[in-house]
């Protein structure tokens, strides 16, 4: 196994968070992993980027250049990034905000609109967890259960106990991420 | 299974630190090691350690000198523009004899630059950088792991030998995040710190002779002799402390060498070059100053070439060919200004150089 | 019998180096008077600046660092984070404090650093042959002013008492003079002072010392006293600039 994944956005959509928790997972499974940022001068907007690299062998280098995976939350991301990727390569869309129909040939598309499933789980900030779960199911790295045990001792060390509700959200939009039918 | 912690590079130098028993950090906000700094603010609190944020890169390294005196282990950090400003304070380091971890998160440069990893500080590190006869140690990280290790290590070697230790990494390694083994005892409680060289430090003269802490040495041939002494701990330092990671050597015909972040580009050009055919090992050194001068002879007699990569226009290079002396073909392949150096970049290289006769 | 007078322990049994007429002499003897006087003198770390003054530690009988030209609060404030316990002073000519070191004093006094500051101002840079300091007069022939200095050229001189004394972290401030025995009890009162409020840990203490460089004036050592009296004080007169146990 060598996975090289792109997850790009704008700021604030969750893509470090989305990036560092699919991390935790591997490395929880025993797997080598690296996760790059991309920072620039500014600290809101613009597009954020992270490059993860899964592997079973050494890693070497972190910068992704012609990743194997590419989940896309915006247009200018899909623009930026799509022609980069892999032959056979999986490209995740959030077809909420991105309506434009990708051509490019020997590479599987999963349009998801994780955006509007988001809203109706109640807040579109946890369109980050649906997209994992569509990805992880794809890619088989972890079982929905070790991904939600991975989640919940992530945000419970970020978070206090009164955010609770907060766990629950995002478990069942990893969920429902998991369980969507293309 | 060993308890494994995701951990950013720069979080893994504070840590290291913290577990090493420094307990005064000085620094000075500059892309990309401010995580380094915040952490060490909210770690120093936390252990009852001193953290200043200081008024420039400048007063930071000479509080690290003031804090050295009294014999608390002690660490700045900054990127390649305020490493510049601190060359004053180390060269008097150097002299006053004052153990010391600096830790520079290379950026583009030169001037101001970009805020991208880099790494073209490598002669600033490894000749001295500030003015003056002297030598620091420098070590090179290339991973969230090395980092921690290589922290604590340069504030072993820095008691040692009582000299400024320079741990030289990147934007890129200070920014990645990567697991690493949590091998240490999470209460903070339990980490032992006490105050090092009772023979030299400076905290008050109750009980002995009072102490001078000194550079300027204007009596006729006292500076020589400072600098004699200090050329028999260099001379030490070049004959016990260099480290070096060697990788697929045994069967190579061309040989990288590679440090930091373009080693661990370097690892995976090698990994699809053994792939197409290519028997290519490398030469990681981990002390870029005192060099892996005669690792490099004794592979040098067994393989046809060498390919030096660097996020530079080609620094270390050199001394990879001083080591060489001219016996076999040193190539480069290099980028600037914080690109990054492209995997098939380097393997058109390799290519061409297999098939130099 | 009472011992009115004797060999400071914290002056090492050497002789002054310095030149003939020279201040440093006076304000470095009244450093170490003070310290014997609250038997700090195995607490002490000094550190001596760039400049004339970097030997003090050839004369000083307690421990003693040198620092970079400027640097010396930068290296006082993390002496004294560290052993916060210990007595921490630095000695600076106005070259080192008020020029190349201005950033580091500022920044000291700002963060309040509980540490004792002795200042000599004798308005020129005497080690390196007497060229203009921050604070040398207007008209002032110096090395590097050889027609005097001239505002539109260089500037004025510098206040940096004054400019320090508007800062919140600063407890007190007071200039004095070593150029006649009346100044030097008052020189030597602000100095214990300044001790003092550093012994009672109530923050930042600078004593700014008018000093005599008669070699660097180009005058006696008789008329340096007495260029002190007509020139610089007039210009940066005696006093206290801030001191914040009178004010509440």
């Amino acid at each position: 196994m060598f996975e090289e994944l792109i997850i790009s956005g704008y700021g604030g959509q969750g893509i470090m968070f989305c990036g560092t928790l699919l991390a935790h997972l591997a490395m929880e499974e025993g797997l080598n992993v690296t996760f790059f940022p991309s920072y620039g001068a500014e600290m809101r907007g613009g597009t954020a980027n992270c490059r993860i690299v899964i592997a079973r062998e050494e890693i070497g280098s972190p910068m992704v250049k012609n990743p194997s995976s590419l989940i896309v939350f915006n247009k200018p991301s899909l623009i930026k990034f799509s022609g980069q990727l892999k032959e056979k390569g999986l490209l995740i869309i959030n077809s909420s905000l991105v309506e434009e129909e990708i051509v490019k040939e020997g590479i599987e598309v999963i349009r998801v609109p994780v955006t509007q499933i988001a809203q109706k789980l109640g807040n579109d900030k946890v369109a980050n967890m649906i997209a994992l779960g569509v990805y992880i199911k794809q890619k088989k790295i972890v079982s929905l259960e070790s991904a939600i045990k991975g989640l919940e001792s992530i945000l419970l060390l970020k978070n206090k106990e009164e955010k609770k509700n907060l766990i629950e959200i995002n478990r069942e939009a990893l969920k429902s991420g998991f369980k969507y039918n293309k | 299974m060993e308890k494994k912690i995701l951990i950013r590079g720069n979080e893994a130098i504070g840590e290291g630190a913290i577990q090493s028993g420094c307990r005064a950090y000085f620094g000075y906000p500059i892309t990309p090691q401010n995580e380094l700094t915040a952490y060490m603010a909210k770690r120093m609190f936390e252990v009852k350690g001193v953290f200043i944020q200081a008024e420039s890169e400048i007063a930071a390294i000479n509080m690290v000198f003031g804090a050295s005196l009294t014999g608390v282990r002690t660490m700045t950090s900054s990127s390649s523009p305020g490493i510049s400003l601190k060359q004053e304070g180390i060269s008097y380091m150097a002299a006053c004899q004052l153990p010391g971890v600096i830790v520079n998160i290379q950026r583009g440069g030169p001037g101001l630059g970009n805020i991208a990893g880099s790494q073209g500080d490598y002669f600033q590190a490894t000749r001295g950088g500030g003015h003056g006869d002297y030598r620091t140690i420098v070590l090179a990280p290339y991973s969230a792991q090395e980092m921690f290790d290589l922290t604590c290590l340069s504030f072993q070697l820095a008691d040692k030998y009582r000299n400024p230790v320079m741990l030289l990494s990147d934007g890129i390694v200070g920014q990645m995040i990567e697991p690493m083994r949590q091998n240490w005892d999470t209460n903070d409680k339990n980490i032992e710190w006490k105050v090092r060289g009772e023979d030299w430090i400076l905290n008050g003269c109750k009980g002995r002779e009072p102490r001078m802490v000194r550079s300027l040495l204007m009596e006729e041939g006292e500076l020589e002799k400072l600098n004699w002494e200090l050329n028999r701990k260099y001379k030490k330092m070049e004959e016990q402390e260099v480290r070096v990671d060697l990788w697929n050597i045994e069967d190579a015909e061309i040989i990288i060498v590679a440090y930091g972040i373009a080693a661990r580009i370097g690892k995976t050009v090698i990994q699809r070059a053994r792939r197409q055919g290519l028997k290519v090992g490398m030469i990681r050194p981990i002390t870029l100053w005192p060099f892996p001068i005669q690792v490099i002879k004794d592979i040098a007699q067994k393989v046809k070439s060498f390919l030096v990569i660097e996020m530079s226009l080609g620094q270390m290079v050199e001394d990879v060919r001083l080591a060489i002396e001219g016996k076999r073909r040193v190539h480069f392949c290099g980028r600037p200004g914080g690109s990054v150096l492209e995997v098939d970049e380097i393997l058109d290289k390799l290519r061409e150089i297999s098939n130099l006769k | 019998m009472k011992k009115v007078f004797s060999y400071p322990e914290s002056l090492k049994k050497t002789k002054f180096s310095y030149c003939p007429g020279c201040g440093h002499g006076i304000s470095q003897r009244l450093v170490a008077e003070v310290i014997d006087e609250f038997k700090i003198r195995e607490k002490t770390i000094g550190i001596a600046p760039v400049g004339c003054a970097v030997f003090a530690y050839n004369y000083w009988n307690f421990d003693v660092t040198e620092a970079a030209h400027g640097r010396p609060p930068a290296v006082a404030t993390a002496i004294k984070r560290v052993l916060p316990d210990r007595i921490v002073f630095t000695y600076q000519g106005d070259g080192d404090l008020a020029s190349i070191g201005a950033a580091e004093i500022l920044h000291a006094a700002n963060r309040g650093e509980n540490i004792t500051v002795i200042f000599v101002n004798n308005a020129i840079y005497g080690m390196t042959g007497g060229q203009m300091a921050p604070t040398t007069l207007l008209g002032q022939k110096t090395w590097t002013t050889p027609w005097g200095r001239k505002a539109e050229l260089s500037g004025y001189p510098m206040k940096i008492s004054e400019a320090l004394g508007q800062l919140d972290g600063v407890h007190y401030i007071e200039r004095v003079a070593v150029n006649n025995p009346e100044n030097v009890l008052k020189a030597k009162k602000a100095i214990k002072k300044a001790f003092k409020n550093q012994i009672a840990n109530k923050g930042f203490s600078l004593v700014e010392v008018l000093s005599m460089c008669p070699v660097g004036w180009a005058v006696t050592s008789v008329e340096a006293l007495q260029w002190i009296e007509e020139k610089l004080i007039p210009v940066y007169p005696l006093g206290v600039i801030k001191d914040k146990s009178k004010s509440t």
